[in-house]
C-alpha cells in the first residue's frame, strides 16, 4: 500500500492543476494571442504569398490539421473560434504564422510546430485567401 | 454487440478526417503532444532474437488522449510470445507528459511522468536504464514471470525544430517501487520529412509524408554503479508514413552495439487518431 503512495499523490496533482487551467481557459479569448506577437515576427514576409500552390495546398493541410476545430471553411468549428472575422483577417502573415507555431495552449489550441516550416506558410496563405472570398 | 460494432464502424470513419502527425520514433519522445480531445490506438509489435536463448515477438497495445493542449496520457498493456515457451501478458504501463513552457522555443522540455506494473518477462523495450541487456532475454518466462516490477519512471524530454529537422533528447530514471536503486537511461533522436512543402493535390505516397530518422538509445547504470559499463545500446533508423485517413505506420531495424545487447530487433508500429472525442 506504501507503495501507492507517490502515484496517489501525482494524481491528485496532476488533477489539482488541471481545475486551476480550466479556470484560466476561461478567461482567455481566442483572439488575445494575436496581442502577444512580437514585432519581428509580425513583420515577417510570407515566403509562400505568390507560390500558386500554396493556397491548395493550404487547403489540404488545413482540412487535415485545423477543420477540426475551426470548421471546415474557418467558420468556427466545434472547439475553435472562426477565422473569418477581422482579427484573423487583418492580422499580418507573419502574426498568423506565429500563432500557428506557438498556439494558444491556454486556450487549448496545440502548438502546430511539428508542421515544417513550409507547411505552416501554406496554411497561412489559405487563411488569408478566406478574407478574399468572404469579401462581397 | 452489433450496436458496438457500429460503433467501432463509425469511429474508424470519423478517423479520415484527422490527421495523423504520429512521432516517428519507437523509443525517444519529442515535444508535441496529442490534440486536445484527440484519441489514438496504437499498437507496437516488435521481433527480438536472442543469443544462446529463444527469439520473441512482444508487443504493446496503446491508447493515448490529448487531456489538454500541455497534457497527453497514455495507457499500455503489454504482452508477448518466446519461442518454445509459450505467450503471457506482461502487464501495464501508464504515463503522462506535460509541457512545461507555453510556447515554443529553441529547446522544449516536456516531463514525462509514468507508473508501470510489469513483470520480468515483459520484452516490449520501451526504454532501456540501468544495466539492462541481453541475458534478461535468456531467462525462461516460467521464472521471469513471477518478478513483479512496480516502477516510477521519469523522462526529461528536450526536443527542437530547426529547419524541418526534430532533435529529441530524452533522459530517464526509473525507480523500483521495492527499493532497489535509481537506474538512468537515455534516448536520442533526429528526423525529418522526405518533403517539408505539401503538394497541392490529395496524395499517399509522396514525399511529404514520409519521416525518416534515426535513433540511439542505451542504459546508463544506476545510483551504484553509472557509467556505460555493463549496459546496452542500441542504433535504429526509424520511417514513419502518415496516411491521409490518421493511420500512421512505422517501421525501425534495431542493431545492438555491444555484447551486452540483443543482436537485433525489428519493431513495427500501427496508430490510428480519432478527433474530438471527449471535450477537454
Amino acid at each position: 500500500m506504501r507503495s501507492a503512495a507517490p502515484v496517489v499523490a501525482l494524481t491528485v496533482l496532476v488533477l489539482a492543476s488541471t481545475a486551476a487551467t480550466a479556470g484560466k481557459k476561461s478567461e482567455t479569448t481566442a483572439y488575445a494571442q494575436l496581442a502577444h506577437v512580437p514585432d519581428d515576427a509580425r513583420n515577417r514576409v510570407n515566403p509562400l504569398e505568390t507560390d500558386p500552390d500554396a493556397v491548395k495546398a493550404g487547403s489540404k493541410l488545413y482540412a487535415r490539421h485545423c477543420a477540426n476545430c475551426h470548421g471546415a471553411a474557418g467558420e468556427n468549428g466545434s472547439k475553435g473560434p472562426s477565422l473569418l472575422v477581422p482579427e484573423i483577417q487583418t492580422a499580418s502573415p507573419g502574426a498568423l504564422f506565429w500563432v500557428i507555431t506557438n498556439g494558444n495552449v491556454r486556450a487549448g489550441m496545440p502548438v502546430w510546430s511539428k508542421l515544417p516550416e513550409p507547411q505552416r506558410w501554406q496554411i497561412t496563405t489559405y487563411l488569408k485567401s478566406l478574407g478574399a472570398v468572404s469579401q462581397p | 454487440m452489433r450496436r458496438l460494432r457500429l460503433s467501432g464502424l463509425a469511429l474508424f470513419f470519423a478517423a479520415s478526417v484527422a490527421g495523423a502527425q504520429e512521432r516517428p520514433y519507437f523509443v525517444a519522445y519529442d515535444h508535441y503532444l496529442e490534440e486536445p480531445g484527440a484519441l489514438e490506438l496504437g499498437f507496437n509489435p516488435l521481433y527480438g532474437s536472442v543469443d544462446g536463448g529463444n527469439d520473441f515477438v512482444a508487443g504493446s497495445i496503446e491508447v493515448e488522449y490529448g487531456a489538454t493542449a500541455w497534457w497527453t496520457t497514455e495507457l499500455y498493456l503489454d504482452g508477448q510470445h518466446t519461442e518454445n515457451e509459450g505467450t503471457v501478458f506482461t502487464g501495464f504501463r501508464w504515463e503522462s507528459r506535460f509541457r512545461l513552457l507555453e510556447r515554443e522555443h529553441a529547446i522544449n522540455p516536456v516531463l514525462y511522468i509514468e507508473y508501470e506494473d510489469v513483470n520480468g518477462a515483459d520484452k516490449v523495450l520501451a526504454a532501456i536504464v540501468g544495466h539492462d541487456g541481453a541475458s534478461d532475454f535468456e531467462e525462461p518466462n516460467s521464472e521471469t514471470v513471477k518478478e513483479i516490477e512496480r516502477e516510477l519512471e521519469l523522462k526529461l524530454i528536450l526536443s527542437s525544430s530547426v529547419k524541418g529537422w526534430n532533435i529529441s533528447e530524452n533522459l530517464i530514471t526509473v525507480k523500483n517501487l521495492a527499493g532497489e536503486p535509481w537506474e538512468f537511461g537515455y534516448a536520442i533522436g533526429v528526423s525529418r520529412p522526405l518533403a517539408l512543402e505539401a503538394s497541392p493535390e490529395p496524395c499517399t505516397a509522396c514525399a511529404e509524408n514520409f519521416v525518416a530518422g534515426i535513433e540511439l538509445y542505451g542504459g546508463l547504470g544506476d545510483t551504484e554503479q553509472f557509467g556505460l559499463s555493463g549496459t546496452s545500446q542500441y542504433l535504429a533508423p526509424v520511417i514513419a508514413w502518415h496516411l491521409p485517413s490518421a493511420v500512421t505506420l512505422k517501421l525501425s531495424p534495431v542493431w545492438g552495439l555491444n555484447q551486452n545487447s540483443l543482436p537485433f530487433v525489428l519493431r513495427f508500429g500501427f496508430s490510428i487518431e480519432f478527433p474530438n472525442v471527449g471535450n477537454p
